[in-house]
C-alpha cells in the first residue's frame, strides 16, 4: 500500500485490470472479471486486410479502450481522458495530478517501459497501467500484468507515453471525475451478457464472432499452399495473440467463465449463468488444447496438419455456440 | 482448468515474473492464480524473438557489405518493420526506403535523422554508424 492507499492487484489483462484497480480506489469494488464482462469485452476478431507485423489482425477482445468507454457507459462512471500536444505538457500534468493526490491510469508502448523483460518488449502502444505516486524522478507505478509494482525513470515513461505511430497514446491520462451514486448491477449484467451472445452468434460478416473464427479456420487450410516458415509464424501468431499478451489464458475464455460465475452470484446464484460460466470454462479448455497443438507443430520437424488444427478451431467455434446461446437463455 | 493444472514451466521469458491466469479452484470458484509460464506459449514467444533476431542479423550483414545504411539495421535491431518505422516517424515508406541506401543516408538532412533518432530512441550519432556485433557474416 501507498501513501494515498492505493493497493496493487495482479490481473490479467491491462485494461481491465487497470479499470478494476482504479474504480476499487475510488470507491466501487469491481473484480477484473466484473469489470471485463461488463463492458462487453469479449469478443473474436480476424481482419485478414489488416497487418501487423505481416500478420493478420486476430483480437480475442474488443478494441484498445473500449472498456474504458464502456464503464462509462454502463456503469454511469464520468473519465476524464486527456491526451497532450507536448510531452512537456504530458509530463507536467502527469506530476500536477499526482500531487493532488491522483491515481492515474495511462496508455503507454511496451516496448519503452524499462521493467518489462526483455523477451517481452514488443511494439504495441495500447498498454495500461496505473501511476499512483512519484519519488524523486521516478514513478510508482501498478502494472496489472505484474504481480508487483513498478518503479519507472521519467524519461523512460516519457517515452513510452509519446511514442508515435498505430494507436499512438499521446500521453493519455485518465482517472474517474464523478462516480455513480447508487449502482444496480443486476439489468447491467442482464442486457450486457445478452448483448455479447447475441454479437458472437449474430455478426452477419465473416470477420467477427463465431463466422470470424471459422473464416480464421479456414485460413489455415490455406497455410498448405505457403511457406512453411511463413506458415508456422502465422500459427504463432494466433497463439500469441490469444496467450501472450494477458489474457488470463484461452484467450479471455477462462476471464470471461469467471465473470459469468460472478454474476450467477449476483443474480441470487442464477443457474443459468452458473451452467454457461462451467460451459465456456470447458471451451477455454479447448482453445488451450489448440495453442498447444500449434505449438507442437512449430517444434516439430514433421508435416503440418493443418487440417487438424483448422477442425480443432471449427470444433471450437460450435462449442462456443452453445455458450452463447445458453447465455441467451437469461431471463 | 483446474489450479492444479495451471503450468509453471518457469518460463525464462518472464525473468522469474508470473502471469496472472485464471483457473478453478476445489471449490469450482473461478479465481487469479499466478503462472511461471507455460511452454506452449515460450515456444510462439520465442519463435516471434527469434524471426526478429534474424531480420537483425540479415540486416546487419547487408550493411557490413555496404549495401544497406546503418538505419535499415537499427529499425530490425530496435524490433520494428518497415511499416512501423513509417507509422512512428510519419514518413511515406518509399522515402524511407531511400534512407537505405547509404549514399542517401550518409547526406541525411540533420532533422529528417532527429525524427529517426526519436522514433528509434538512438542518438544521431549512433544512427550513422553500424554497431559492432559478436556476429560472423557469410
Amino acid at each position: 500500500m501507498s501513501a494515498n492507499n492505493f493497493e496493487h492487484t495482479h490481473s490479467a489483462h491491462c485494461e481491465s485490470g487497470v479499470m478494476s484497480s482504479m474504480l476499487r480506489h475510488y470507491g466501487i469494488n469491481l473484480s477484473e472479471a466484473m469489470v471485463f464482462g461488463l463492458s462487453g469485452a469479449l469478443t473474436f476478431a480476424y481482419l485478414p486486410f489488416v497487418k501487423i507485423g505481416g500478420m493478420p489482425l486476430v483480437a480475442y477482445r474488443s478494441l484498445p479502450k473500449s472498456i474504458i468507454k464502456k464503464i462509462q457507459k454502463n456503469l454511469g462512471v464520468k473519465m476524464k481522458l486527456e491526451t497532450f500536444s507536448s510531452k512537456e505538457k504530458g509530463q507536467d500534468r502527469l506530476d500536477e495530478l499526482l500531487k493532488e493526490g491522483k491515481v492515474v491510469g495511462a496508455q503507454t508502448s511496451v516496448f519503452w517501459l524499462p521493467y518489462f523483460p526483455e523477451d517481452m518488449r514488443f511494439h504495441f502502444n495500447a498498454h495500461n497501467l496505473v501511476i499512483y505516486s512519484k519519488e524523486g524522478d521516478n514513478y510508482n507505478i501498478s502494472d496489472p500484468v505484474f504481480e508487483t509494482t513498478q518503479v519507472c525513470d521519467k524519461a523512460s515513461l516519457t517515452k513510452a507515453r509519446f511514442t508515435k505511430g498505430l494507436m499512438a497514446p499521446k500521453g493519455l491520462l485518465y482517472y474517474p471525475i464523478e462516480m455513480p451514486k447508487e449502482l444496480d448491477l443486476k439489468p447491467v449484467l442482464k442486457k450486457n451478457i445478452k448483448k455479447t451472445a447475441k454479437a458472437m452468434l449474430k455478426t452477419p460478416v465473416p470477420i467477427s464472432g463465431l463466422k470470424g473464427i471459422k473464416s480464421l479456420a479456414k485460413s489455415i487450410l490455406k497455410l498448405k499452399a505457403k511457406d512453411k516458415r511463413y506458415a508456422k509464424l502465422y500459427l504463432g501468431h494466433i497463439v500469441r495473440m490469444q496467450e501472450e499478451i494477458g489474457t488470463g489464458g484461452a484467450g479471455f475464455r477462462y476471464l470471461y467463465a469467471s465473470f459469468l460465475q460472478e454474476a450467477s452470484e449476483v443474480l441470487d446464484g442464477n443457474d443459468v449463468l452458473k451452467e454457461a460460466s462451467k460451459l465456456m470454462l470447458e471451451v477455454g479448455d479447448k482453445w488451450r488444447e489448440f495453442a498447444l497443438m500449434i505449438a507442437k507443430s512449430i517444434k516439430s520437424k514433421k508435416e503440418i496438419d493443418y487440417k487438424a488444427i483448422s477442425d480443432k478451431l471449427l470444433e471450437i467455434a460450435d462449442d462456443e455456440a452453445i455458450v452463447y446461446k445458453k447465455m441467451l437463455e437469461l431471463k | 482448468m483446474d489450479i492444479k493444472s495451471v503450468p509453471q514451466d518457469n518460463s525464462p521469458v518472464f525473468e522469474g515474473g508470473k502471469k496472472a491466469i485464471y483457473a478453478t479452484d476445489e471449490d469450482g470458484k473461478v479465481k487469479v492464480v499466478g503462472s511461471s509460464g507455460w511452454e506452449a506459449e515460450e515456444t510462439v514467444t520465442k519463435q516471434a524473438l527469434q524471426d526478429l533476431e534474424d531480420n537483425a542479423k540479415e540486416a546487419y550483414c547487408a550493411v557490413k557489405k555496404g549495401e544497406k545504411s546503418p538505419l535499415y539495421y537499427y529499425m530490425f535491431a530496435l524490433r520494428m518493420d518497415l511499416q512501423l518505422l513509417a507509422e512512428s516517424t510519419g514518413f511515406f515508406k518509399w522515402t524511407i526506403k531511400k534512407d537505405f541506401n547509404p549514399k542517401t543516408f550518409s547526406n541525411i538532412k540533420d532533422k529528417r535523422l532527429e525524427v529517426y533518432a526519436e522514433a528509434l530512441g538512438k542518438t544521431k550519432e549512433e544512427l550513422k554508424v553500424l554497431e559492432e556485433l559478436d556476429y560472423e557474416c557469410e
